[in-house]
């Protein structure tokens, strides 16, 4: 049998891999050293507050599809359903709780560590309230939750800002200076907020980059990669920056060389399809999912998955001089918080920015943030831009809900469709 | 002659169409695939190709001797003999490999018993034979397998009755050997058949006035060579063709334009084949613009359909009639195949009519497909049904009863060809491809 082929490893995935290793060893090693120890989610995090307490960030769900990844994601999910939990409950949360009930094991194999406090800042997923309740009644840790209103009007309005930011003023800061033993200093958050502006700017820019022919990144499958620092434990510090930068001037290169996305097999040498793609991948076929794609030339120039840490391409910046509230906007921006008409919006506005043939959907049996009205979305767009739509169905990390036959015949049907619409 | 093959190599079945130039069906093959698909494709195009070569005799014919009364018969006759043909040689193989099968036994007595009794029921067989293929008579099923199995497990049935021999020994042969015929083709043999049909649709059908211009116009169907200048292949199994990639179409596409050539106002179809639906909406020219198929589970497919009858001791072509006996529908809440099964099998103890269970089944089918209709954007004029399904009666019944509470009224239209369309799309982009290059 042949090995599955290795990424070709560019500076930006060498040091973003360096980043993960020393974090998780930090982490492994929290209690020796003093620290203490957030678990928080990716959508709305405060890592920059987290930061500034001296404190570390876990982030279960990166965990979670990062043992996706490793395909190991299967066996936790039976382990969690022995204790009770039902097949259609999120993968994250059951691969999370299978987790810890075989020892806590992280990703990179080394043991994660109890947390200090559970700081829930993104109350849109339903589901992470339940997640945190479980991990409450195992750890039984301090709990904060700020309540974070929807967009349901589209829009974040200053009450809305004002609310979420008293939130944290009244309820996080003063637990975190309890539980970190430190006061908080205003100073160092804006220089943690300041340093992730630079990086947000220098990730735009990378996003933009995909609206050159051919595209030198796939904002899905590269994407992935890419918003790794920002969207996890790093976002806020001088490495972060240094990655993004690095990552950014890998990027230009690309361009000046008309060279196309890095896949697994070496760079796309043509591409024939761009796609703006929705919803989180299915992470234990994440390699499967991505050859369906190269294999036929297809590149996603954007993807609403990369953005449920923030949408930093609409605009949105950590502001230094806003700090609590630029935080809570963050905290309301996240993609998953926005209604079906911006998201529409949102989508359109790929679709049309990126020069983009078609929009296709993986819609994710588990996730209800995600998929509810996914198939509105792709109707409306259809009306409004006119390009075909596609959709195909998986998980996040249970791999029982990956039929690789059924989704390459669905891809392969999609493709032909843009390409016989586009010969007509 | 200049010809383009479309293959579709479906779960169940394998379909193959020629098309000529001017993309005009010339004929059309299947073949069930339970054999390997390489075969399966084989056997199909084959087929297809003698059927093309009847409809040339038949044009030769009409072009000669005028489009005259009595010609619709003739055809008849002569495709009934020449199944009748084709199907005496596949009983003479399926003889040879019975005998070969008994031959490896080590007990001489039981070699020799078996032996004869074989040798004494296919004579049976053969007798009936002649019998069974003539004008008129509704064919049970278009395949060898089918026909055969019938009749050879009837005469072992009788023949066991006497307790010589075992009926299950018998079947067990019957069950290696017929793998075996399946994996031969037949059609290549299609001129000694053609000679043979011609003779026998001359003397047994009375059509000795039309002898001379039947003999001309089979001596030219005969002898047309035909030049296939592309092919596509599509279906289930289309990523095992013998043929390269770029020749490869998805059965979403080619559902979608082989319904619109059979249907040019066609703006949505569904297919409902063995183990997937399709829920395709297509634009003006008949290119897919939006589909919806059926994710990782099979429920409420063809195969469904098949379990529920093997449940009910049933043939699949028998549940629609039987459904469309009934006054009312009962409730069946799953279409999951192994869950259905079982509720079957809840109502009949219930001494529910089967009748009314089965209607109650279909209904359940086309509600499945009624919601990826609409998740597809719905049902729009003209609705074009297909697959195999199309031809069971209970479920088109169904379907236009919901179509038109849900959609108003919609022209739905169906083809008794509707299991060819697949092949016909992929016939039709082997034209076109062929165009563009």
């Amino acid at each position: 049998m042949n090995p599955t082929p290795a990424v070709r490893k560019e500076r930006s995935m060498e040091l973003q891999k360096a980043m993960m290793g020393e974090h998780f060893k930090n982490l492994a090693r929290a209690k020796d050293l003093g620290k203490k120890v957030v678990y928080t989610f990716v959508p709305g995090n405060l890592n920059e507050l987290i930061w500034t307490f001296g404190m570390l960030p876990v982030h279960p769900e990166v965990n979670a599809l990062q043992i996706g990844l490793r395909k190991k994601s299967g066996d936790y999910i039976l382990e969690a359903e022995k204790h009770g939990h039902s097949e259609d409950v999120c993968a994250y949360v059951k691969c999370d709780l299978g987790m810890l009930k075989r020892g806590n094991i992280g990703p990179t194999g080394e043991k994660l560590p109890e947390p200090d406090l559970l700081l829930l800042s993104y109350t849109g997923c339903f589901t992470f309230m339940k997640w945190f309740e479980l991990l409450r009644e195992e750890y039984r840790c301090p709990i904060v939750m700020l309540h974070v209103p929807y967009q349901g009007d589209g829009r974040i309005t200053p009450d809305m800002t004002a609310y979420v930011a008293r939130q944290i003023s009244e309820k996080v800061l003063p637990l975190m200076e309890k539980i970190s033993g430190r006061a908080y200093d205003p100073d160092a958050l804006r220089e943690h907020l300041a340093s992730s502006a630079r990086a947000e700017r220098d990730l735009v820019a990378v996003w933009e980059s995909a609206r050159n022919r051919p595209s030198p990144i796939d904002a899905y499958f590269g994407g992935v990669y890419y918003v790794g620092p920002v969207f996890s434990a790093f976002r806020g510090l001088p490495a972060c920056e240094v990655f993004y930068e690095t990552l950014r001037q890998e990027v230009e290169e690309r361009v000046r060389n008309h060279e196309g996305p890095i896949t697994p097999e070496g760079p796309l040498k043509e591409e024939r399809f761009r796609l703006i793609v929705e919803g989180p991948p299915c992470w234990p076929n994440f390699r499967d999912l991505w050859k369906m794609f190269y294999e036929e030339g297809a590149v996603a120039v954007s993807s609403s998955y990369t953005k449920v840490g923030g949408l930093y391409d609409a605009g949105f910046r950590h502001d230094p001089d806003r700090p609590l509230e630029s935080l809570a906007d963050y905290c309301m921006g996240c993609y998953t918080n926005l209604n079906l008409p911006s998201r529409i919006q949102y989508l359109e506005r790929c679709l049309r920015e990126y020069d983009a043939d078609g929009f296709l959907i993986n819609s994710i049996k588990s996730c209800n943030s995600f998929s509810a009205g996914q198939l509105l979305i792709l109707q409306e767009l259809e009306k409004r831009t006119g390009k075909p739509g596609g959709f195909i169905e998986s998980d996040l990390v249970d791999p029982r809900y990956f039929s690789a036959a059924n989704i390459k015949n669905r891809l392969e049907s999609y493709f032909q469709m843009i390409k016989a619409k586009r010969s007509a | 002659m200049d010809c383009y093959l479309g293959i579709d190599l479906g779960s169940t079945t394998t379909k193959a169409v020629y098309l000529d130039e001017h993309e005009r069906p010339l004929g059309r093959g299947i073949t069930n695939s339970r054999c390997n698909y390489a075969l399966a494709c084989e056997i199909a195009g084959d087929e297809a190709g003698i059927n093309s070569r009847f409809m040339l005799l038949r044009r030769r014919i009409e072009e000669e001797d005028g489009a005259r009364d009595g010609l619709a018969e003739l055809m008849k006759w002569l495709a009934c003999s020449f199944t009748f043909a084709q199907y005496v040689d596949q009983l003479a193989a399926l003889e040879e490999i019975c005998l070969e099968e008994v031959e490896r036994w080590n007990d001489a007595f039981e070699r020799d018993l078996y032996a004869k009794t074989l040798a004494s029921l296919f004579e049976r067989m053969r007798s009936e034979a002649e019998e069974m293929f003539r004008p008129g008579l509704a064919a049970r099923s278009d395949f060898f397998r089918d026909i055969v199995a019938n009749q050879y497990l009837d005469h072992a049935e009788r023949l066991a009755k006497d307790g010589a021999v075992s009926f299950d020994r018998l079947t067990a042969i019957y069950d290696r050997a017929i793998l075996r015929v399946e994996g031969k083709n037949f059609a290549t043999a299609y001129a000694k058949h053609l000679d043979l049909a011609c003779e026998r649709a001359v003397w047994r059908g009375g059509f000795e006035p039309l002898g001379e211009t039947l003999r001309r116009a089979v001596d030219y169907a005969i002898g047309v060579a035909f030049n296939v200048r592309n092919t596509i292949g599509t279906g289930y199994g289309r990523q095992t063709l013998p043929i390269p990639k770029p020749q490869i179409r998805s059965e979403i596409l080619c559902h979608g334009l082989g319904a619109h050539f059979m249907f040019p106002n066609t703006r949505t179809v569904l297919d409902i084949g063995g183990q997937d639906t399709k829920a395709i909406q297509v634009d003006a020219k008949g290119i897919a613009v939006n589909f919806q198929m059926n994710d990782r589970c099979a429920a409420g497919c063809g195969r469904y359909l098949g379990y529920i009858a093997d449940e009910m001791n049933m043939g699949v072509h028998e549940l629609g009639p039987l459904a469309m006996k009934a006054r009312k529908a009962v409730r069946i809440n799953s279409t999951c195949t192994v869950f259905a099964g079982a509720e079957l099998r809840e109502r009949l103890a219930l001494g529910e009519k089967r009748e009314e269970i089965l209607a109650g089944l279909h209904r359940a089918i086309i509600l499945r497909a009624m919601s990826l209709l609409a998740r597809s954007g719905g049902v729009h004029d003209e609705f074009t049904f297909t697959g195999g399904v199309a031809k069971n009666a209970a479920a088109v019944t169904a379907l236009k009863r919901l179509i038109s509470e849900n959609y108003g009224d919609r022209m739905i239209n169906i083809s008794p060809d509707s299991i060819y369309t697949g092949a016909v799309g992929a016939a039709l982009f082997a034209r076109r491809d062929r165009e563009a290059i």
